[in-house]
């Protein structure tokens, strides 16, 4: 597990020696808080658990930022031949993928934290509950590495990041969307019968709307950490199938 | 130190890999020749832990790459066929990155790094980023890659390939150097690196070894010409296609 750390050390010098990390952390500050002060009405809802004002659009972001960041975790080792480097270094499959995945997360986390004004700002303005507020940092967290956990799986079937970015977006986006009626009333149109119950397992609102109000339920960490794992099994099961 | 046996290696219905056995022992540079496609890099990736066996036995110092590969794996340096990088580091960075991989630390990783940049040539571009290097100065940092960690089995994929011929004589003097206490596996294209480097030198064609012997005795057998004898024991695309 020490070579996990270092691949780990790695890849995160590898985020923040190239523009992508930048591009990605500023791109999600600028369009959240743009969201939290104008859609969100941060000074009209007067919602100082920052509940609807900010955390409700984190899943909007991530379902496109998580994948942006996850895009080229496998595809672009596949691509240059890298893979071919890491495989014969003595260190396990597994190792890689959790050194990986964490530097991924890592990224992500460093983003969600770049908005600790907020939280100072409503700390000023009036009396938050700040195990709530905490609450719903954690759940957008989980919901990012969700959305990574899902684009590291899809990376290592394509050596091509860009069919990467858009198969882990559209899936990103579904289960986004399944968590709106209308959504599931038009699909319910195109499945067949009892089709769109499996879809609807993977919405990630119900999860995410407990912990943003400060509701910490066992199911949700559940359910995200089921998501996540298999990913990562799933992972690991491709990247060795494809060297065969 | 090298002891394959039977190794076989399919991808759907095609034969990459057909019944391979051949052995490197301490002090022995295997040549690897043979036509393209015939199996060599498939091989290498097999005896490197890469990629799985269909059937066969590989061993390297006694240890079993399919059994316990991750201890096998710590006895080989290998420079893959495409000399693989990864493209953000600079080509100190990426050395002692490998170093670490490779479980050394401290001072000795400096020592280990500072000696393969000599070995290797690399001083001019250490500091450079390895997306700006040259083809042959990537196929030396990927060289050096290899040796980083002094391993006893060295398994080199055309390590030539894409050198000035400075750099070519200089890494055939390098291997022969190294072949003194090491077990070497080499691929190439260029038959006078046969004589120039290999104690040893095994023809593939389709998968199957076809010729094996000293470079002397390969001669021989083509009547005084290593290339006769190539061109005689191995397929041409055109005699494939017709079959
Ligand atoms: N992943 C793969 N899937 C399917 N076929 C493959 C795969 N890798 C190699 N092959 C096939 O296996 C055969 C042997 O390829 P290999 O790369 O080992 O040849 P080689 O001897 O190294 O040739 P060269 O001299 O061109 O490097 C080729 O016919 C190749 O097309
Ligand atoms: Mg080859």
């Amino acid at each position: 597990m020490k070579t996990a750390l270092t691949i780990y050390q790695r890849e995160l010098t590898a985020y923040f020696t190239q523009p992508t990390a930048y591009a990605i952390i500023v791109i999600y500050l600028l369009l959240s808080m743009g969201l939290t002060f104008t859609f969100g009405g941060f000074f009209r809802v007067g919602d100082a658990n920052l509940a609807y004002p900010h955390f409700y659009w984190n899943p909007w972001l991530f379902m496109l930022l998580a994948p942006a960041i996850g895009m080229g975790l496998w595809s672009d080792e596949q691509r240059t031949g890298t893979i071919e480097l890491l495989g014969t270094l003595p260190t396990s499959t597994w190792s890689a993928i959790v050194g990986k995945y964490l530097a991924a997360a890592t990224v992500c986390l460093v983003a969600i934290a770049l908005t600790f004004p907020l939280w100072i700002s409503v700390n000023d303005l009036g009396d938050p509950d700040n195990l709530t507020i905490f609450s719903g940092y954690l759940g957008s967290f989980l919901v990012c590495c969700t959305f990574l956990a899902i684009t590291m799986l899809v990376s290592a079937f394509t050596r091509d990041q860009v069919v990467c970015l858009i198969v882990s977006v559209a899936i990103c986006v579904l289960m986004v969307m399944i968590g709106f009626d209308t959504v599931v009333i038009e699909l319910t149109k195109i499945l067949p019968e009892g089709g769109v119950e499996p879809f609807i397992a993977f919405g990630v609102w119900d999860h995410f709307n407990s912990l943003m109000r400060g509701a910490f339920r066992f199911q949700d960490f559940v359910w995200f950490a089921s998501i996540i794992v298999a990913s990562l099994f799933g992972t690991s099961a491709i990247l060795t199938a494809r060297r065969s | 130190m090298i002891d394959v046996k039977n190794l076989t290696k399919r991808f759907g219905p095609k034969l990459a890999v057909d019944d391979l056995s051949f052995a490197v022992k301490k002090g022995e540079v295997l040549g690897f020749l043979g036509p393209n496609g015939a199996g060599k890099s498939t091989t290498m990736r097999m005896v490197t832990g890469f990629s799985p066996v269909s059937t066969g036995q590989i061993e390297i110092c006694g240890i079993s790459m399919i059994d316990d590969p991750q201890t096998a794996k710590r006895k080989i340096g290998y420079l893959p066929e495409s000399a693989p990088l990864y493209n953000d580091m600079t080509v100190t960075s990426f050395l002692n990155w490998i170093a670490k991989m490779r479980g050394l630390s401290g001072s000795t990783r400096k020592e280990a790094v500072a000696k393969v940049i000599e070995t290797c040539f690399l001083e001019q571009v250490a500091r450079q980023s390895i997306d700006t290097l040259s083809k042959g100065y990537r196929h030396r940092t990927c060289l050096a890659q290899s040796l980083i960690h002094d391993p006893e089995v060295l398994i080199l994929d055309e390590p030539t390939d894409g050198l000035d011929p400075n750099q070519k004589h200089e890494v055939r003097k390098l291997i022969k150097e190294l072949g003194k206490e090491k077990a070497v596996l080499f691929s190439t294209h260029i038959l006078e690196e046969v004589e120039a480097a290999c104690t040893r030198a095994v023809i593939v064609d389709q998968g199957k070894i076809v010729a094996d012997g000293t470079p002397s005795e390969l001669k021989d057998q083509g009547n005084g010409s290593l290339y006769d004898l190539f061109h005689k024991v191995t397929t041409t695309d055109a005699q494939a296609a017709a079959a």
